[in-house]
């Protein structure tokens, strides 16, 4: 109940903030552009909604953890020996190595796919209810976006580390990076029309800039997955991607599909190094 | 005119077509894998959505040049394009320049989530700055405040304009901005709100 209340005073102070951003930048008009006041009062909401106290993803964090040691499936077992890439059942820092190449799969994997890939083998369990779910909404809570928080955060304070030796992580490097560049449907956008430059703004939206590794990379890639605020739900990478293309206009890619994990193997070089800190809040 | 207006108004017109700066270094796959690739990511998708995955010859070429097209190319492009403008009927491309604010600053439509009547905005405010009045704007694209006057409200400039939001390429090969009248994401009538909204000397945008 804390939560929930301190969520809508989140809200709230939100919209007031905005609402003094909009007037102080209508007033601004000499040397300093009303940009920056604008990206100094969203910069103060950012920071007033940050408080990990109050960020509803951890709530998601611990059903993810029971999901974790919860059996089920055809084989009535749990997840706890699934090897995420560092070990069976080891979860402290898969998340910063991830995805990867997995000998087992005989492909390269981000996590949702590895979850997908332990269901199926260890427990045998019948994947399409979890997919139906894959991205949850009012009464639909999602066991992906829950096992994603609870995994992610035990990389909470560590670096991000692509793994990009394997001749199968480099071929994903590549195919990554091509669709980023990629331009398609009715709006002939690809994510570098937004996320090739640095300081840009969409509305008042700031872009980060994927096309070269930096800072820009690391906060957001070391951001996800994040409980947003507009949402009200937790979500992961999957379903960013998914929202990127929905606003480009290109139809829904498939879930836990590998042009998304090549991206996602693109963006997380770019963002080598960052400090991963999740699930984090966002607008 | 003096030599400065002249100045200002060769840049503004150079940064509204300017294409993307290309970044991105030469590729290191096969094209033929990056579309398998592609192809699996939309295996799910069917019908009249199907034409947005696969890329036109203009969209493969860009892709390809990293939007910096040359020579030979660079002319292909631009030609192919501008044959491909269809002005309105009756020769006027100024329409209502209020209906023509809506159109700039809304932003539904066309998208997987959005019924197929849904309002189709044109969102320019997304990328770029109009009316002073409106502090929301994007640093995508250049400000277009002050346009109609920058071009002295003149006709043949307004044609121009036409022509550039129907199909950004007729004018740069590999801009970033969408060919909204080609792709036909906005009617003909909307894009002659949008001129009108840039070219009416009562436009906020000229205020």
């Amino acid at each position: 109940m804390r939560i929930r209340t301190s969520a809508i005073a989140a809200l709230t102070a939100a919209c007031a903030v905005l609402g003094v951003g909009l007037l102080a930048g209508g007033h601004a008009q000499g040397q300093q552009p009303e940009q920056d006041l604008s990206e100094k009062e969203i910069e103060r909401y950012r920071a007033m909604i940050s408080d990990p106290i109050s960020n509803p993803g951890f709530l998601n964090v611990d059903r993810g953890e029971q999901l974790w040691s919860l059996k089920r499936g055809a084989k009535n077992v749990s997840l706890e020996t699934c090897d995420l890439g560092v070990g069976p059942g080891k979860l402290e820092g898969a998340y910063a190595k991830l995805p990867r190449y997995f000998a087992d799969a005989g492909k390269v994997l981000d996590l949702e796919q590895r979850l997908l890939f332990c269901m199926t083998t260890l427990q045998e369990l019948d994947t399409k209810d979890v997919i139906a779910r894959r991205f949850s909404g009012p009464g639909r809570v999602s066991d992906m976006e829950d096992l994603v928080g609870f995994i992610a955060n035990k990389s909470s304070g560590m670096k991000i580390e692509p793994q990009v030796s394997h001749p199968k992580e480099q071929e994903m490097l590549a195919v990554g990076e091509a669709m980023f560049y990629r331009r398609s449907a009715v709006m002939d956008f690809s994510c570098a029309t937004c996320h090739a430059a640095e300081g840009k703004r969409i509305r008042l939206q700031g872009l980060p800039d994927f096309s070269k590794p930096g800072k820009a990379a690391q906060e957001t890639m070391g951001s996800w997955p994040t409980y947003r605020v507009s949402q009200s739900q937790m979500r992961t990478m999957q379903h960013r991607l998914w929202d990127c293309y929905r606003q480009m206009r290109m139809p829904a890619p498939d879930y836990a599909s590998d042009g998304l994990t090549a991206l996602t193997v693109f963006m997380m070089k770019q963002a080598q190094g960052g400090e991963i800190t999740v699930p984090s809040i966002k607008r | 005119m003096n030599r400065i207006t002249t100045c200002i108004l060769a840049a503004s017109a150079f940064v509204f077509i300017a294409p993307a700066l290309a970044q991105s270094p030469a590729p290191k796959v096969d094209p033929a894998v990056v579309e398998a690739f592609v192809a699996a990511t939309w295996k799910s998708t069917t019908g009249d959505w199907r034409a947005r995955v696969d890329q036109d010859e203009t969209q493969k070429a860009c892709t390809a040049s990293n939007n910096e097209p040359t020579g030979p190319l660079f002319d292909q492009i631009r030609d192919r394009e501008t044959a491909a403008v269809i002005f309105p009927a009756d020769g006027k491309v100024l329409g209502d320049w209020k209906k023509g604010a809506q159109v700039a600053q809304r932003g539904t439509g066309g998208q997987f989530t959005d019924q197929a009547n849904t309002y189709r905005g044109g969102n320019c405010y997304a990328c770029h700055q109009m009316s002073k009045a409106e502090v929301s704007y994007g640093t995508l694209g250049p400000s277009l405040n002050g346009y109609g006057k920058l071009h002295r409200f003149d006709a043949a400039e307004a044609r121009k304009t036409y022509a550039k939001i129907y199909n950004s390429m007729s004018v740069m090969p590999c801009s970033q901005m969408p060919r909204f009248g080609h792709s036909k994401f906005l009617s003909e009538e909307q894009i002659k709100d949008v001129v009108a909204y840039l070219y009416d000397p009562e436009s906020p945008v000229n205020k």
